[in-house]
């Protein structure tokens, strides 16, 4: 286990309102199960953080770590140069807006913002939350009680409530789970306003990928209690390194195949038979036994028949259509029986193709991307499509 | 308006986990459990136990040097069983009286716990507390008000005769042919034009004074079903009854047991809506209890019957709490 | 595929249907009866547990011709106004709020401090501990009494029964009832509260004042006026272990063979109106508020 340097000194990137936040070697047992497995991870300061992963991959309680609400079993925690392992909650300068927002119900509007500004003994409560109230368009809400608001309205005093300590760290616990569509997409850009303006370091836990895309700097794909892979968002879309990214984010297809050959900075697969070229740099596998990978809306569908140059291709039949408005979904029968699915933007006039049709998939090399063919080709992609 | 939302899959730590990480130390429960129970024990556990030990006991209070000597003397307890259950039947009568008086209170309060539980709304608050109110006048009061509401010749009395009532529950009585121990009912359940100074008035009385202890463990448990299992019991066909059947009488169990257990054997052992509400012939087991121990000062038989009493609780309880575990108890 | 459009559809089926009468008044009372069933009889408990009450505080404006209050005689105020000069009924009364006023303050202390250790901690022993609480609920008051009667004469206490011992065994079958009326409240906290609190900045201790406390305070508020009440109206427990002293509830019992006189009834109603009183201000200050 390789040591990482903990700076002594806050590094220059730091803003005002933040500090580097260091995860070293921690791990979390609960009785017999293993909720985080030896995570190293290092945030930095003033940048907004996605920790994404499905239920149960360790990042609630990786944040609760942060917050001191739990203790890891191993490793340490530090936030700037200060090592808060074993710190208690109150002494820790994070704060945490929680998922159920955990407003307290006997005080009002105005004392749940203050609570943390009283406990630190600000002078002059009544003027920093008026502002903050404002800031979260909440103002007139003061003296009202918070079963009396709208879960949004919660929401943002929630938010409101731990912004106000300026904390080096916020953390988030998949604070906008319970809001409707429409209101999601609002607070998330509020959020992400609000993160610029004051430029505090964000700690967003989620299991929702669009959420985490649209609002992240860089986001950590956590899985079953380790990190997938970490970057900006875009990196994780377009070069996914193993198949749970790879399907997590979005929609991968994948295909058993066999790197045949390497030659400068191109590769050569045999696919089920076929001949197929990709970029070397988006090889990740060191095995020849590879999943070859295209996302659904980078492949292009047409009638069979019709020639592609320079491009890979396979044949298949319709097997499903759906017509989405924007988009048409397909599904395509491989000549092996796999099925994989295509987004095609209708841009043509014909309209969609339909169940039966035979037709030709194809899409840019520069598109493909390997993976080692021992990992599990289904991971990641369960995603239960609830009220998102 | 909403209230704050249910979490979603996110899961959660285990409540240790949470209780250490929150700083308190192991010995904490101790500490605030030590001076209650120590005063439960001082004043009701070694009490019983002396109890029991009296019950064992020879001596008087009244005569001789009023001491007693604990001798392993088991007389009282074959003078107890001749005297209140094979001659006079008090301890059956004691037992049947709180059992009829259980089932009427379980019917009295079952519908005012499920309206109060499922559809009193913003008013819920408010019937609970008119559930409790009553307790606030002394019950010896409310109690004497039976006396004054099941007057002879009174209106209650006078519908009851008119409508016929009362000569049907007249009729149903054990019959002189039975043995000594059956004699439960020898003159009927009422008089043939009285109420008052009958078994049923002490039914009445003693369904009366422990409604309160059937109605909320029953409303605590029907509280706590969600009512979308009763929605979808109705969308699955079933008719109201139906689902009242096997859904929600069922789930609202633990709260007829503990109301069951609440209310059963403290009724069996109740003295005074016996003595207030009945005859001279209906005295239970609380009365005999209390003569024998004012009255007679022969402490080691009223233990005898009070050691009766409590094993009855005892059986039942243990019972239950082979079925259900004590977590639910309290 | 008919040739008929959508409404040429439905007109037809409306036609088809047997002619529309609106039920009568009985049928719809009827069935309004059938819907709220359950209220009706629920009216109907609350009304058994009432008019008990409604005839003690009637009767405490009656005039008895004899001694018994039993029947109708007359209106009159006199009961209201005779009270206060009523010795026994005021010396009894004074002592039972007394007792009732020192075991409530006690249990409910006692009673709490359970109710925290068996809602939130971990222990041993849980299966003993929870039994020990519960019988006292289930025993008969008469075992209870004459039990405790047993323990003061072994300690030699039966020339000294009084205040003391009558309290002392208020104090213990008070206890139970604060134990599960507080710890309803205490289970029913949500850890995450306290986390938050001290997420924000608010030690154990000050969590504890700001947050928990006043979260359990209106459950250990509705146990204290439990104990109150039981501890007050309590007869057989204090009977055996009363001795010479007399509390209200004794008092009225000790009247009952004699004829207890409209003052009594006086007390209960006034007993009644506070009791009332106490917990409707709470709930219309409530509801003015939220207007």
């Amino acid at each position: 286990m390789s040591e990482q340097t903990i700076p002594t000194e806050t590094p220059a990137t730091a803003t005002a309102g933040g500090a580097d936040l260091h995860i070293v070697d921690v791990t979390k047992r609960f009785a017999s199960f293993k909720a985080v497995d030896d995570l190293t991870l290092t945030i930095p300061s003033g940048s907004f953080f996605a920790l994404l992963g499905p239920s149960g991959c360790g990042k609630t309680t990786t944040l609760r770590m942060v917050a001191g609400l739990e203790q890891p079993s191993e490793g340490r925690i530090v936030i700037g140069n200060e090592d808060v392992t074993h710190k208690k909650p109150y002494k820790r300068p994070v704060n945490t807006v929680f998922q159920s927002y955990a407003l307290f119900p006997h005080l009002d509007i105005f004392e749940n913002v203050a609570f943390g500004l009283r406990r630190s003994g600000s002078k002059d409560v009544r003027n920093e939350v008026e502002a903050m109230l404002e800031l979260v368009e909440l103002s007139t809400f003061a003296r009202r009680k918070p079963t009396q608001l709208s879960g949004g309205q919660q929401q943002r005093v929630a938010v409101a409530r731990a912004l106000i300590n300026k904390p080096e760290v916020l953390l988030l616990d998949e604070p906008l789970g319970a809001l409707d569509l429409k209101l999601r997409r609002q607070m998330q850009i509020e959020l992400k306003r609000i993160q610029t303006d004051v430029g505090i370091t964000f700690v967003h836990v989620t299991h929702d990928q669009e959420e985490a895309m649209t609002m992240a700097d860089t986001i950590a794909v956590m899985n079953a209690g380790g990190i997938e892979q970490m970057g900006a968002p875009m990196e994780l879309y377009e070069h996914p390194v193993t198949t749970f990214v790879a399907n997590f984010l979005g929609q991968s297809n994948l295909i058993k195949g066999e790197l045949s050959g390497k030659a400068g900075g191109d590769a050569t697969l045999a696919v089920h038979g076929m001949r197929m070229a990709m970029p070397t740099a988006r090889v990740h596998s060191d095995r020849d036994e590879v999943w070859v990978g295209v996302r659904p809306e980078k492949m292009q569908i047409s009638r069979a028949g019709t020639p592609v140059p320079g491009e890979n291709s396979m044949t298949g039949v319709v097997t499903d259509a759906s017509y989405i408005g924007v988009s048409t979904q397909y599904l395509v029968a491989l000549p092996w029986g796999q099925e994989v699915s295509i987004f095609s933007q209708n841009l043509s006039t014909e309209g969609p193709l339909r169940a039966g049709d035979d037709v030709v998939l194809h899409w840019n090399p520069a598109h493909t991307f390997a993976l080692d063919a021992t990992q599990d080709a289904a991971a990641g992609a369960e995603k239960v499509e609830g009220d998102e | 308006m909403s209230a704050a939302p249910v979490p979603g899959a996110a899961a959660s730590a285990p409540a240790d986990d949470v209780a250490r990480s929150v700083g308190t130390k192991a010995w904490t429960p101790y500490v605030l459990l030590t001076p209650g129970m120590l005063w439960l024990a001082v004043f009701f556990l070694v009490p019983t136990v002396m109890l029991v030990k009296m019950s064992l006991s020879s001596g008087t209070a009244f005569s001789g040097d009023g001491t007693f000597t604990f001798d392993w003397n088991f007389s009282q307890y074959s003078t107890a069983w001749n005297q209140y259950v094979i001659d006079s039947p008090i301890f059956q009568k004691s037992l049947v009286y709180a059992l009829i008086a259980t089932v009427l209170t379980l019917v009295i309060a079952y519908p005012l716990a499920y309206t109060i539980a499922f559809k009193a709304g913003r008013w819920k608050n408010f019937l609970l507390v008119l559930v409790i109110a009553p307790f606030f006048t002394s019950f010896l009061l409310r109690t004497n008000a039976w006396q004054t509401i099941l007057v002879d010749s009174g209106p209650v009395v006078t519908f009851m005769e008119d409508t016929g009532m009362l000569a049907f529950l007249h009729s149903i009585n054990t019959p002189d042919s039975w043995p000594s121990w059956a004699q439960l009912f020898p003159d009927g359940l009422t008089g043939e034009n009285r109420i008052l100074a009958t078994p049923l008035a002490v039914i009445i009385g003693l369904a009366y004074n422990f409604l309160p202890f059937m109605t909320l463990p029953l409303y605590a448990s029907l509280e706590r079903i969600d009512v979308r299992l009763i929605e979808a019991a109705t969308d699955l066909y079933s008719s109201a009854v139906t689902a009242f059947r096997k859904v929600t009488f069922p789930l609202s169990l633990p709260g007829v047991v503990a109301g069951t257990l609440l209310t059963f054997i403290p009724a069996a052992g109740d003295p005074v809506n016996a003595a207030l509400l009945g005859s001279a012939n209906d005295a239970l087991m609380g009365n005999a209890i209390d003569a024998q121990f004012k009255a007679t000062g022969n402490y080691p038989l009223a233990a005898a019957l009070s050691a009766m009493l409590m094993f009855v609780i005892v059986v039942m309880v243990a019972i239950y709490v082979r079925r259900a575990g004590t977590e639910e108890l309290v | 595929m008919s040739a008929q459009t959508i409404d040429e559809r439905r007109e037809q089926a409306l036609a088809a249907l047997p002619p529309h009468r609106e039920p009568g008044i009985a049928t719809r009372t009827f069935r309004w009866l059938r819907l709220h069933l359950v209220q009706f009889f629920a009216g109907f408990a609350l009304l058994f547990m009432f008019i008990p009450v409604f005839v003690v505080v009637a009767f405490s404006f009656n005039r008895p011709l004899g001694k018994f209050n039993y029947t109708w005689n007359e209106f009159s105020t006199q009961a209201w106004t005779n009270v206060w000069s009523d010795s026994e009924i005021t010396g009894s009364l004074t002592l039972s709020i007394q007792i009732a006023l020192l075991s409530t303050a006690v249990a409910t202390v006692l009673g709490t401090l359970i109710a925290f250790a068996i809602g939130r901690h971990r222990f041993r022993g849980r299966t003993g501990i929870n039994l020990l609480i519960f019988m006292p609920m289930a025993t008969p008051e008469v075992v209870m009494g004459s039990s405790l009667l047993t323990l003061f004469v072994a300690a030699s206490l039966e020339g000294s029964l009084g205040f003391g011992t009558i309290t002392v065994a208020h104090i213990m079958f008070s206890i139970s009832f604060v134990v599960v009326t507080v710890k309803a409240r205490v289970a029913g906290l949500d850890p995450r509260l306290e986390q938050a609190a001290m997420d924000l900045y608010a030690d154990e201790k000050t969590t504890f004042r700001k947050v928990t406390f006043p979260l359990v305070l209106p459950g250990i508020v509705a146990a204290a006026m439990l104990a109150f009440s039981l501890s007050f109206d309590d007869f057989v427990i204090t009977n055996f272990t009363s001795g010479q002293t007399v509390t209200f509830p004794m008092y009225v019992w000790g009247a009952a063979g004699r004829g207890i006189p409209p003052e009594a009834n006086v007390v209960g109603a006034i007993m009644f109106g506070i009791a009332l009183l106490v917990v409707l201000i709470p709930e219309i200050l409530k509801r003015r508020r939220k207007d």
